[in-house]
């Protein structure tokens, strides 16, 4: 397989070569380096055309579907911002009345699912919908222009909490979604991130082959809204794994089941060092000195509490697991 | 043979009639009836349908627009801070064009907070782009639930059936409750032609700019006028089924010659009727039903006051700082008549307020003893109000 990464291959022979079904098309109007973009087709690829996508107001809606074009090779639908598990709700109870298998995939991004979206996702879950909710987490509002979240992280610069005099950005903490997700006691909820395509694949795989409501919570780097340059975006992502800020993890049940173990921790500069929106904290100033240890010592607890710290090299850990730079496997 | 029923009992047993195959609801009075009723007719297993009971009303709508979108027929029912929580994803419904069809049971919208009758809330959601259908009786309510679902599925366009709550909602009446199989002669099996399917993967709900969005806006615009022809189609048929018929797009009642007339929504209608029995005295008026309000029949209306020197409009609802709002609309229809009626437009039964028989004498003596009224609260006691805001 390894001759279609030629490009001297003609589009539509790549077409018909492609052992992966492709649900979200090439040539869609996504920045440079979109984590979400990437994200996205990960989860399509993995899921397969017996699907339906109710996708919340954002980037990804925004960026597919500009009248009369689609980038999507599924039936899917945009109804508005805040009631996308309401609407995955209501076309798995269409389907289930049909007596039809066709699985229900809700998208979102961190706006619609930790803030505005929060109560009819809250509502999906309790009722035990059969659908997968993917939240995209690039913490911010970035479709408007890079504004705070509830998923913002502590100390980071958006538009609505910049850094100043009086401010070292936003004061609040992360939003513990996948908590709060997991007090639903639901069959099963899992982080992922956009460096470690195969991790993603297995967790769309094993959320669809559950009967209920799932949930992936997918952190995906904005170049723009970040402040990186649109190469790194899969960098990034990996720092974000590596230094313990954004861990992998799946529950079950509400329990925590498998975490993708750290081989050896990164220091959490080398994830905020190259982001414009963490510049502030690299300043000499002791404010700044400060939120960089209090950062520090927030993954340190993400990785005392999940159990992060591996022992031993290990072929799925944060350095061994496959990512875009490595290649991987290419179908896998 | 007729049934005694109350209103929301005959609603739900209406709907399932229908064969929904999702309904999604939250509760709220006056429309509780309704969806307790459905549930119990899923539970005795009565009516096979998926019955989500959602955390809001702003999940309920959209719940129902999922399920259409999927492929099924679905409905809900609201009222009042409800309908106003589904506002955003009535319009998204509407500018869809997804089948649905919910009731609204119609109750005035807070503060001051009252859980009592008016049409506030229908009426401040008139420009969402649903059909609005307002019924005078049960019996009209129950018959024109069934009709809404063939007229929302012909022109893929939602419908909204409007009832007054409490006053119809929980009134118990001997009613006709139609047959399945009169009903399944009147309306077919549920099919959309824009259906998710993976089979023939299709977008909807897409960014539109500025190049498309009027057009957009004009298709739904037209949708709405054209749906018109179906209201009066949907109510031809269905009173050769039922034998009952109240009108497609608005009822006339009354002496030929008649140089007044009252035009109302609802359930007043069947107070003004019982009043013009009880004040035989009073100078003989026309009685016409406005059955749609959206969409708003321009010509029937104007056909139905030519003739006319005072034409009364009563609602129950109003537009703060404006007046009335079907006023508004039916003035501005008669505008274009060259011997246009003088409009007296009142709001009356506000909150629940009490519509006694004898409005009927001294609405029509309002109406002839001085020049138009622009607008009034017809039932407001201004003397119990302090004098600045009389």
């Amino acid at each position: 397989m390894s001759t279609v990464s030629e490009t001297t291959i003609p589009i539509a022979e790549l077409r018909r070569s492609q052992l992966r079904f492709r649900g979200l098309e090439a040539g869609h109007r996504a920045c440079q380096g979109c984590g979400q973009a990437l994200a996205a087709r990960l989860v399509t690829e993995a899921a397969g055309p017996d699907v339906m996508i109710a996708n919340a107001t954002g980037c990804l809606e925004i960026f597919t579907t500009p009248w009369p074009q689609s980038a999507w090779r599924l039936p899917w639908m945009h109804s508005l911002f805040e009631n996308t598990g309401a609407l995955a709700s209501g076309m798995e109870a269409a389907l289930k009345a049909q007596g039809k298998s066709t699985k229900v995939l809700a998208f979102g991004g961190d706006g619609g699912t930790f803030d505005i979206g929060f109560q009819a996702l809250s509502g999906m879950l309790e009722r035990g919908h059969n659908v997968l909710y993917v939240c995209y987490d690039n913490e911010a509002y970035m479709n408007t222009g890079i504004q705070r979240s509830s998923s913002t992280p502590h100390a980071a610069v958006t538009t609505t909490s910049p850094s100043g005099k009086a401010r070292m950005g936003k004061r609040h903490l992360k939003k513990d979604i996948i908590s709060i997700i997991a007090a639903h006691h639901i069959p099963y909820a899992a982080t992922a991130s956009a460096a470690y395509p195969s991790d993603i694949r297995k967790k769309v795989r094993r959320a669809l082959a559950i009967e209920g409501p799932t949930f992936l919570l997918i952190h995906s780097p904005c170049p723009l809204g970040w402040g990186h340059d649109g190469s790194q975006t899969v960098e990034v992502a990996r720092l974000a794994v590596q230094c313990g800020l954004f861990p992998l993890i799946e529950l079950e049940r509400g329990e925590l089941t498998s975490v993708m173990p750290l081989r050896s921790a990164r220091p959490v500069k080398d994830y905020l060092k190259p982001q414009q929106r963490f510049r502030h904290l690299f300043q000499d100033d002791t404010r700044a000195a400060q939120e960089l240890e209090h950062l520090q010592a927030l993954a340190d607890h993400n990785i005392e509490v999940y159990g992060l710290r591996g022992t031993n090299a290990d072929p799925l850990d944060s350095d061994g697991a496959d990512t875009v730079r490595r290649g991987g496997m290419r179908w896998a | 043979m007729p049934q005694a029923l109350e209103g929301s009992q005959a609603i739900a047993q209406a709907v399932a009639l229908c064969r929904p195959e999702v309904v999604a609801a939250y509760p709220i009075t006056p429309q509780t009836h309704i969806v307790e009723n459905i549930a119990k007719l899923v539970a005795d297993g009565k009516l096979n349908c998926e019955m989500v009971s959602v955390e809001s009303e702003f999940s309920a709508a959209s719940v129902v627009l999922g399920a259409v979108a999927a492929g099924s027929r679905a409905y809900t029912a609201s009222a009042s801070q409800g309908i106003l929580l589904m506002a955003e994803v009535l319009y998204n419904i509407a500018g869809l064009r997804i089948p649905a069809v919910m009731t609204c049971a119609n109750r005035a919208v807070a503060a001051p907070l009252s859980i009592w009758n008016d049409q506030q809330d229908s009426m401040a959601v008139r420009d969402a782009g649903w059909i609005q259908l307002y019924c005078a009786d049960n019996q009209e309510a129950v018959d024109t639930t069934i009709q809404a679902f063939r007229i929302a599925e012909r022109c893929e366009l939602p419908v909204m059936v409007c009832m007054d709550g409490f006053t119809l909602t929980h009134t118990l009446e001997p009613l006709e409750v139609p047959s399945q199989e009169q009903v399944d002669g009147f309306l077919p099996p549920f099919s959309f032609a824009r259906t998710l399917d993976p089979r023939s993967p299709i977008s909807v709900g897409t960014l539109v700019d500025p190049n498309y969005y009027s057009e957009a806006r004009h298709s739904h615009h037209h949708a709405l006028l054209r749906a018109q022809e179906e209201i009066i189609a949907a109510a031809d048929d269905w009173g050769q089924l039922s034998g009952r018929h109240y009108g497609g797009l608005l009822q006339v009642d009354g002496p030929e010659d008649a140089r007044l007339g009252i035009l109302t929504l609802g359930s007043v209608l069947g107070t003004l009727a019982d009043a013009r029995e009880e004040y035989p005295e009073a100078p003989a008026a026309k009685l016409i039903k406005l059955r749609s309000f959206r969409p708003f029949p321009v010509e029937a209306l104007q056909q139905a006051c030519a003739g006319l020197s005072d034409l009364i409009v009563l609602e129950r609802a109003l537009s703060p700082g404006g007046g009335g709002i079907v006023g508004a609309e039916v003035r501005a229809a008669l505008s274009e008549l060259p011997d246009a009626p003088r409009v007296h437009n009142f709001a009356v039964g506000l909150g629940g307020r009490d519509v006694p028989l004898d409005i009927y004498p001294r609405l029509l003596a309002a109406a002839q003893s001085s020049g138009p009224t622009r607008f009034a609260i017809f039932d407001a006691e201004l003397d119990r109000l302090p004098e600045g805001d009389r």
